[in-house]
C-alpha cells in the first residue's frame, strides 16, 4: 500500500504527514522516537483504514513552534488538525507519548473520534511503579530496553548514525524533554478527567515493557473501567513493531473492521 | 568541597559519583570532619592574604558537599573580616523561587558589610536529572530569575513582577543589599557563546569566569568575551575576566607532581566523570554545542593523567618558580583580571592542602598580583569549580 507524503500547515505550524490506504480514518500518534518511516504495521493497517501518520510539531521534518510548551498545546493542535482535515469518526491510535496525547485530546473533545487504541500509553503516574529513565540511558541501553527480542535491539543499535539521523534524534529528544521531563511523562491532572473519554478504549501493553511497566495497565483499568485491556506476552514497549500481525489484528477486531 | 573520603573504587565502578551513586557511600561522621576541615582551610585563606574566598553549589554528588553555598558563605561571613566572599554561584533555575536567592545573598552582603560577590549559574546538566527541573526551560528560567533578583535588589519596593516562570505580587526585599547598586555579579561558565553575549552586554558587564577547561579553551573564550565587548562598542576591563584553575605547588616540580598526581587524577577521572546523557540533558545546551561535545567525546570523557593535564593547562603544578612562570605566560595570553585558585581538589588531604595554600600565598601570589600595576589581578582561594 503506497503512502503519500506532504506538508500541511495548521496553527501556523507545518507538519510532515504521511497518508495511505482507504476506509475509516485512523490517525497514528507516534511516541518519543518519532515516525521517520512507513513501518510494516502501518502498511497492514492501510489495507483496512485511511491511515494518517503525522510527525508531531517538534519532531522529524515538522516545524518546532515556539508555542509548544506542554502536552496540552499539542492536544489542542491535533484537535485543530482533525478539524482542518475535516476528519470525523477517527480511530486514534497512540503509542507511549502518543497514547498520552490521544487521551489529552479525548478528554477535551471526542466529537470527531470513534475509538482510542492506546499502546503502552504514558500520561499518568502509578504509585510505587518507576518508569524507565529514557533521558539517562545511553542510546544502546534505550534500544535494549525497548524490545523483548534482543535481536530487534541489536538491529536498532547496528543502524549507522548519519548526520541527518543525529539531527532528527536530537530534535525529537529535545521535544520529548520539553513535553515530558517534569512531571516525568505524565500530567498529574489528567487522571481526574479520564471519565470524559466517551468513545470505546482499547489498551494494549507488552508484558515485558521496561519503559512503562505493565502495572500501568492495571491503573488505567481502574481509572477507565470501561476500557478493554490486552496484554501481549513476550513483548516490549512497542507491540506495533515487535508483533505487527498480532497488533493489527487487535486494532481491526476492536474497531469492528476485522 | 569533595567528599574526599569516598571509596574511589566504588565511585569508579559505579561509573559516576553524580545523581545516583547511593548515599550509603556518605558517612556523616567523616562528613563532619571534612566540613570543618574545609571551612578552616577557607578561613585560613583570609589569613594568607587571598583577596576572596570562593564557594559553589552542587547537588547530590560526592564531587561537592555544598548543595547550599549559602550555608558555607554565611559561616565565612562571620569568621572573616576582610576577604570578599564569592558565591560561584547560586544555580538560579534549580530554585523554586529566585526571591529566596535575592534575600539570602542580600543577607550575606549586609552581614559581611558588603563583602559579597554574587555568582549566578544554571547548575550543571546532572542537576536537572536530580531536581527534575526541565532543562529545555533552563535558559529562560535563568534569565527571568536574574531579572527578578536584580530588580529586587535595586528597585524600590513593593512592585509587581510578571514573568513566564515567576509571578510575584509584592517584590519588597528586606534586607536590601549593602553594596550599591548591588553586589558584583560574576558568571562562572564552562564556555558558551550565548552566555558570553549575555554577560558582556553593556547593561551588565558581568565578570566572566571560565572554569576548569584546558588553557587554550580558556584563552579562546576570554578572547571571545573581549571581542564581544568590542562588538558592543566598549573595551573590556581585565577585571571582567576570570579563570578558575587548580594549582598545586611544592618544593620542586618533581615533588609537586608526585604529591598531586593521585589526588588530581581522582578529581578528574572519578569525581568529574559522568556519561554524556547525564552531563548534557536535552535543551541544557544548543544542539550544535551538544554535537560538538559528542564529537570530542573521547577527549572529554576519557581518563587523563596529571602530566597530560599540566600540558593542557588543566592544572598548574610544579615548584613556585614554575607556577610563577606558567601564570605569567598565561596572563600575557589571556589578561585575566581574576584568578581563582583551587588549592584543594579530589582527595588532596589536609596537610598537603594547607602547605599548597601557604606556599602559593607566599611565593606565587605576590608575583601574580604584580603582573600589572594598572589592573591588579585578584587571587581567590576556593573549593569551587564547574
Amino acid at each position: 500500500m503506497a503512502f503519500s507524503q506532504r506538508f500541511i500547515e495548521v496553527d501556523g505550524c507545518r507538519i510532515n504527514l504521511r497518508r495511505g490506504g482507504s476506509g475509516e480514518p485512523l490517525l497514528y500518534l507516534h511516541g518519543a522516537n518519532g515516525a521517520p518511516a512507513v513501518l510494516p504495521f502501518m502498511e497492514k493497517l492501510a489495507q483496512r483504514f485511511d491511515v494518517l501518520v503525522p510527525e508531531h510539531p517538534g519532531f522529524g521534518a515538522s516545524d518546532e513552534p515556539e508555542w509548544l510548551e506542554n502536552m496540552h498545546d499539542l492536544a489542542y493542535f491535533y484537535l485543530d488538525v482533525l478539524k482542518s482535515l475535516e476528519l470525523r469518526g477517527v480511530h486514534l491510535v497512540g503509542s507511549s507519548l502518543g497514547g498520552w496525547l490521544a487521551l489529552e485530546m479525548a478528554v477535551r473533545d471526542a466529537s470527531r473520534l470513534k475509538s482510542l487504541v492506546l499502546v503502552g500509553p504514558a500520561g499518568i503516574s502509578v504509585p510505587g511503579v518507576s518508569p524507565g529513565d529514557v533521558f539517562l540511558w545511553s542510546p544502546d541501553e534505550l534500544a535494549r530496553n525497548l524490545f523483548f527480542d534482543p535481536a530487534l535491539a541489536e538491529k536498532m543499535i547496528a543502524q549507522p548514525m548519519t548526520p541527518e539521523l543525529l539531527d532528527v534524534s536530537l530534535k525529537n529528544r529535545h521535544t520529548v524533554a520539553r513535553l515530558g521531563w517534569e512531571p516525568r511523562m505524565h500530567d498529574p491532572f489528567l487522571r481526574k478527567w479520564l471519565h470524559r473519554v466517551s468513545v470505546p478504549v482499547k489498551i494494549v501493553w507488552g508484558e515485558a515493557d521496561k519503559i512503562l511497566p505493565v502495572a500501568y495497565a492495571g491503573e488505567f483499568k481502574r481509572l477507565m473501567p470501561g476500557a478493554e485491556i490486552e496484554i501481549i506476552p513476550r513483548c516490549g514497549h512497542l507491540p506495533q513493531t515487535e508483533r505487527p500481525e498480532e497488533f493489527c489484528d487487535i486494532v481491526t477486531r476492536f474497531t469492528g473492521m476485522g | 568541597m569533595p567528599y574526599a573520603d569516598l571509596d574511589l573504587k566504588a565511585g569508579r565502578e559505579h561509573g559516576t559519583v553524580w545523581v545516583n551513586l547511593p548515599n550509603s557511600n556518605f558517612d556523616p561522621v567523616k562528613g563532619h570532619r571534612l566540613y570543618n576541615r574545609y571551612l578552616d582551610e577557607l578561613e585560613h585563606g583570609e589569613e594568607l592574604g587571598f583577596d576572596a574566598i570562593a564557594v559553589n553549589e552542587h547537588h547530590q554528588t560526592a564531587y561537592g558537599l555544598m548543595p547550599s553555598p549559602i550555608v558555607t558563605a554565611s559561616a565565612l561571613a562571620r569568621r572573616t573580616s576582610r576577604a570578599k566572599i564569592a558565591i560561584l554561584g547560586s544555580a538560579l533555575p534549580l530554585r523554586e523561587h529566585p526571591l529566596m536567592v535575592a534575600e539570602e545573598h542580600a543577607m550575606i552582603d549586609v552581614i559581611s558589610g558588603g563583602r559579597l560577590i554574587s555568582g549566578f549559574v544554571r547548575g550543571i546538566g546532572a542537576e536537572y536529572h536530580t531536581f527534575g527541573v526541565n532543562p529545555t526551560f533552563s535558559h529562560d528560567r535563568f534569565h527571568e530569575a536574574h531579572d527578578l533578583i536584580v530588580r529586587a535588589w535595586t528597585e524600590p519596593g513593593p512592585f509587581a513582577f510578571q514573568g513566564r516562570h515567576y509571578n510575584v505580587q509584592y517584590v519588597n526585599l528586606w534586607p536590601r543589599p549593602y553594596q550599591k547598586p548591588h553586589p558584583p555579579i560574576w558568571i562562572p561558565s564552562q564556555g558558551s557563546k550565548e552566555t558570553i553575549d549575555w554577560a558582556a552586554h553593556p547593561d551588565r558587564r558581568y565578570t566572566y569566569l571560565q572554569t576548569f577547561s584546558p588553557a587554550s579553551v580558556v584563552q579562546r573564550y576570554l578572547k571571545m568575551y573581549r571581542d564581544t565587548c568590542e562588538g558592543f562598542g566598549y573595551e573590556a576591563e581585565d577585571s571582567q575576566l576570570g579563570w578558575a584553575v587548580p594549582v598545586y605547588v611544592a618544593a620542586s616540580d618533581e615533588a609537586a607532581q608526585a604529591e598531586a598526581k593521585p589526588h588530581f587524577e581522582a578529581f578528574r577521572n572519578v569525581f568529574l566523570k559522568m556519561p554524556v546523557e547525564m552531563l548534557l540533558p536535552p535543551g541544557y545546551t544548543s544542539r550544535e554545542s551538544l554535537k560538538n561535545v559528542m564529537k570530542a567525546k573521547a577527549a572529554i570523557f576519557g581518563d587523563i593523567t596529571l602530566e597530560k593535564s599540566i600540558e593542557l593547562g588543566l592544572i598548574i603544578c610544579g615548584s613556585p618558580a614554575t607556577a610563577r612562570q606558567a601564570l605569567a605566560s598565561y596572563w600575557q595570553a589571556m589578561r585575566f583580571g581574576n584568578l581563582l585558585v583551587l588549592c584543594q581538589f579530589g582527595t588532596l588531604p589536609a596537610d598537603l592542602t594547607r602547605r599548597n595554600m601557604e606556599l602559593f600565598a607566599r611565593e606565587v601570589m605576590p608575583a601574580v598580583k604584580q603582573l600589572t600595576s594598572s589592573d591588579k589581578p585578584r587571587s581567590s582561594d576556593g573549593h569551587a569549580s564547574r
